[in-house]
């Protein structure tokens, strides 16, 4: 063989090449122990240094601890009875994080439950917009064929979560929709802002409106746990430990949950409000506000049909009337004002004749009796509801006069109640106007006033309670919660003799030659005593106020208090568009004689429930259907009231 | 001269043993891996140990020159199956890797990581010692690594692809070519490796871009090594105890009869089992490296330093990527991993080896098998 000469190399022999293999093999070795101990060190340092830390990683992956939605606390009437329970409830959510095939799942759900195709939507609809974790419910109430029949397929469905629980059950439905609110799955917002495991818990559910939500820390209670091992794949191997619920705290309420009940369904196709105060402590009885929502439905997520059934009534079902309806008073308003000038001395005696109207300036002011009503002294301004008494007797009085009593009366005023809002309109005087309209008050301004119109916006809430301070003349707080230290109302500093004439010119009202003879209480040795109102919503040359289209039709209005003499009970009731007070005072009626004889006022509803088409829930649900079916079949509209029956 | 009958002192009693011993842990570990259960891993794993074991002592008694004179033959053979697999694939539509032989599927190219010591060692042994400085000494051994090298990236099988390259890279290193070889090939590789990176196929570049930073995508697919890395880790010094693993129970380890095996078992058995499965390597590897450097021919000792190097790529390879170490690419831990093919690769290994241990040991008859 030929070597290249250049070659500067040590050429390699069969002995140093036996050498190098010896000293190369031994070096490969060398590293081989060397890589071998790098490994053992490695593993060292994971399995000591490290061995809390991955213990901990293991133990959160071996266990997964599930929350037990506690129970939520009832909240009950001032008798015990429930208006909001709870009660056993099969359910179904999905998670959809751990949501594998979607469509496959859902048809596969819809198939078991029988899930209508607009709850479909609602479903497709709620996974779309739902973040991750967020439980998505699916159904509630189901039986307990379909909970066993999902139970069984839960390896084939991942993501679904068949729960036995509990849900939020309203027995008197949507009589008390506004006022209890509705209890939902929290939003993602919510749960970013606590970062509560609790609030995306399947089944889990907080107060979304009205008392659920004012009381949500008292009624929440604390979630129950249960601690299991789960595999990879999220399969419960077996339970380890389980920590009971704490129910939430129940909440006493002043209401009457059967009167409640009963004035919402008294209230019948009309949009109104009831409401009744106890005379002696100021807790409110009722607070009716109709029509309304069922909290029930809403509590389990409601469907679009639904939603845009409510939110396009000309109604409102979903306003709170009694806390933020504001309507003019009427002549609801003549008792106090009469009160006001009692109180600023002015003599019940004095009289003034009423031709039918009165000038003021250089407009001619009518009374509602263009006849004119003759000689009018301050009972019968009040009992026949004589404009032009007012009219005279306020431009000598001074709105000032007007505004103070108003105000003492609860006019105008915000109440500490446990309520996320309230409107609390205007009692409006000379200062008031100034400052919003930057005008001179004029005496037309106080004219308007004393028959509430005008400026003069209040809630029916105000109004009643201004019947049950004129009642007592006492200073009465509304009470929404049995509070045992609840403080007696201190006196108003009017005189027996005031508080009397002002009793019985509104006992006469309807008891005698008054503008409200149908209002009289069918319940021997009760009187009531009352004072209609009539709310003119536009001026009259766009209509009579009493017929025609139902948005230019009156307010119907009507406060009251029985018995007359001794006054236990208050009541306001404002119509919407009835009419007139001839929709409102026999609403009163009923609602004043079922606190004192259930058979009849039952025996009054009943028939009227007939020709109306049944029950809330009856009319609702007929509502629902006529909604949804192609054929649009327009509502009845309300009838207007009979003529010639409504009284100023 | 033993006193013990020479067919009985001529099988290699303490190989068979460690073994043995290894396999049979591996059984242990896999009948807690399927829940306290002999199906469907540990009874059929100690099955093929025990006939892969006779298959070993079969070689064993094979004549060294005999497996010399396979060597190319053999070669040549696991080459044209890798081509087989390779269009078979192609045909179906797909990567294929094996050949279905009924009790297992054959690999082809776990045999190629023996067939290309074979081939290297035999033709180092063919080349004069003074020729192996030359170019002529390098180019064919890369043609021999080349081929098949190509042939498994294609399939695409990173992980067998390197340790058929180190495999053959130790042979050339221990063969004696130059050192500068090693150094500028290490330092082209180095300066080579982003353009490598780049011609990796998306799951490959993921595996080693999540190898750098696992807990950045802990349920993706740095899965495997984060729940690999909190079962070693969870087990301590001592271990959850046998059948107490939750990791491998509760299934949060993936593959954990197969390349995880080695975390399933550090749950249950701690630092200690760790430690002692590696002193098992220690003592196969010790005895292996002790017969290449007994080995009396060239062809002996590159095979058996050779194959030593295949045995501790498994091994290396598995716990670096098992801890954490290295991105996960499909290598099984030898003796423990559940699978038919690599256990028959590493069985051929401790055969041949052995049988050049028994030719190493006639040449002088005065030294004991197990230095």
């Amino acid at each position: 063989m030929k070597r290249r000469t250049k070659r500067t190399r040590p050429i390699l022999t069969e002995g140093t090449q036996s050498l190098s293999f010896t000293r190369r093999t031994m070096l490969v070795g060398g590293a081989q122990i060397g890589i071998g101990a790098l490994l053992a060190a490695r593993m060292a340092y994971i399995s000591i240094a490290d061995n809390e830390h991955y213990r901990m990683l293991s133990e959160s992956n071996r266990l997964n601890m599930t929350l037990i939605p506690p129970r939520r606390g009832w909240v009950i009437d001032r008798y015990g009875a429930a208006i909001a329970n709870n009660r056993v409830d099969l359910r179904v959510d999905i998670i959809p994080e751990r949501l594998k095939r979607p469509e496959q799942t859902l048809a596969t759900l819809q198939n078991i439950l029988a899930l209508e195709p607009e709850e479909m939507e609602r479903i497709r609809g709620e996974l779309d917009r739902a973040t991750s974790f967020q439980p998505v419910q699916v159904a509630d109430g189901i039986s307990e064929q379909a909970f066993a029949a999902i139970s069984v397929r839960l390896p084939e469905l991942p993501g679904v979560s068949p729960l036995r629980g509990f849900t939020r059950n309203y027995p008197s439905g949507a009589a008390v929709g506004h006022l209890m609110g509705y209890v939902g799955i929290a939003s993602a917002e919510e749960y970013k802002e606590s970062k509560d495991p609790l609030l995306i818990t399947p089944g889990f559910k907080i107060g979304k409106d009205g008392l659920e939500k004012q009381f949500e820390q008292q009624l929440r209670g604390k979630p129950g746990a249960k601690r299991v091992e789960v595999t990879a794949r999220g399969k419960v191997v077996r339970e380890l430990t389980t920590t009971p619920d704490v129910p939430g705290h129940p909440i006493h309420l002043t209401l009457n949950a059967d009167l409640q009940a009963y004035a919402a369904r008294r209230l019948g196709r009309e949009s109104g409000s009831v409401v009744v105060i106890d005379c002696l402590t100021g807790d409110l009885l009722t607070m009716a506000s109709m029509p309304s929502f069922d909290p029930n439905s809403f509590s389990n997520g409601i469907g679009h049909d639904e939603w845009n059934l409510l939110s396009n009534d000309d109604h409102v079902p979903l306003r709170n009337k009694v806390l933020k309806g504001l309507y003019p008073p009427g002549s609801t308003v003549k008792p106090m004002v009469a009160m006001s000038f009692l109180e600023a001395g002015l003599s019940p005696d004095e009289s003034v004749t009423c031709n039918g109207g009165l000038r003021v300036g250089n407009r001619v002011f009518h009374c509602w009796q263009r006849r004119g009503h003759g000689r009018v002294d301050m009972a019968k301004g009040i009992y026949q509801s004589c404009d032009v008494y007012f009219y005279y007797f306020a431009q000598k009085m001074g709105m000032n006069v007007i505004a103070a009593m108003a105000k003492r009366l609860g006019l105008g005023q915000e109440f500490p109640l446990p309520v996320s809002s309230q409107f609390y309109g205007t009692v409006p005087d000379p200062e008031w106007k100034m400052k919003k309209y930057k005008q001179a008050w004029q005496p037309y301004d106080t004219v308007n006033a004393t028959i509430g119109q005008g400026y003069m916006l209040f809630n029916p809430l105000q109004l009643a309670v201004m019947a049950s301070r004129l009642a007592t003349g006492k200073k009465l707080m509304p009470h929404l919660l049995m509070d045992p230290k609840r403080k007696a109302a201190e006196t108003l500093g009017f005189t027996d003799e005031h508080i009397s004439y002002v009793r019985a010119a509104m006992s006469e009202v309807v008891n005698g030659r008054g503008t409200a003879g149908r209002a009289r209480i069918p319940v021997d040795n009760v009187l009531l005593a009352g004072k209609t109102g009539t709310a003119q919503v536009v001026s009259l040359d766009r209509g009579s106020g009493k017929g025609g289209l139902w948005k230019y039709r009156d307010h119907g209005l009507f406060i009251c208090f029985a018995p007359f003499d001794n006054p236990r009970f208050a009541c306001s009731v404002v119509i919407e568009h009835g009419g007139g007070s001839g929709a409102a005072y026999p609403i009163a009626r009923d609602v004043m004689t079922f606190l004192y004889d259930r058979q009849k006022a039952m025996d009054v509803l009943l028939p009227l429930e007939a020709a109306w088409g049944g029950t809330v829930e009856q009319r609702m649900a007929s509502a629902m259907a006529r909604f949804k079916s192609p054929v649009a079949t327009p509502a009845p509209d309300t009838p207007p009231p009979p003529p010639g029956d409504n009284p100023r | 001269m033993s006193v013990i009958p020479a067919p009985v002192a001529g099988l290699p009693w303490r190989i068979m043993a460690l073994t043995s011993a290894l396999a049979c842990f591996a059984g242990v570990v896999l009948y807690s891996a399927a829940g306290g259960s002999m199906t469907p891993w540990a009874g059929m794993h100690l099955i093929r140990f025990v006939i892969f074991l006779v298959m070993a002592l079969v070689i064993s008694r094979f004549d060294e020159d005999f497996i010399k004179s396979l060597s190319f033959p053999g070669y040549a053979g696991v080459a044209l199956l890798l081509l087989f697999v390779e269009v078979v694939g192609q045909v179906k539509g797909g990567s294929q890797r094996w050949i279905s032989l009924g009790a297992f599927n054959l690999q082809p190219s776990e045999l190629m990581k023996i067939a290309i010591v074979l081939a290297l060692a035999r033709f180092y042994a063919m080349l004069p010692a003074g020729e192996t400085t030359r170019f002529a000494a390098v180019w064919p051994a890369l043609v021999l690594i080349g081929i098949p090298s190509a042939l498994v990236l294609l399939q695409p099988d990173l992980g067998t692809t390197l340790a058929i390259v180190a495999s053959g890279v130790i042979v050339m290193f221990i063969a004696g070519l130059p050192l500068r070889y090693f150094l500028g090939a290490a330092g082209a590789g180095a300066a080579a490796a982003p353009i490598l990176f780049s011609m990796l196929h998306d799951y490959q570049q993921k595996r080693i871009l999540i190898f750098l930073t696992p807990e950045a995508d802990p349920l993706g697919s740095g899965y495997h090594i984060v729940q690999s890395k909190i079962a070693i880790g969870s087990g301590g010094l001592f271990g959850k105890g046998f059948l107490n693993g939750t990791q491998s129970h509760l299934q949060y380890l993936p593959e954990g009869h197969t390349d995880f095996v080695f975390a399933t078992m550090a749950e249950e058995w701690g630092l200690f089992g760790g430690l002692m499965l590696l002193l098992g390597f220690f003592l196969l590897l010790r005895w292996a490296t002790g017969v290449a450097l007994r080995a009396q021919t060239k062809f002996g000792r590159y095979t058996a330093a050779g194959l030593t190097m295949t045995i501790f790529f498994y091994v290396a390879i598995n716990l670096m990527m098992v801890m954490g170490l290295a991105p996960v690419v499909g290598i099984p831990l030898p003796f423990m991993s559940y699978g038919g093919s690599s256990m028959m690769t590493i069985m051929i290994c401790i055969g041949i080896i052995l049988s050049i241990d028994r030719k190493a040991r006639r040449g002088h008859s005065g030294m004991s098998g197990l230095s």
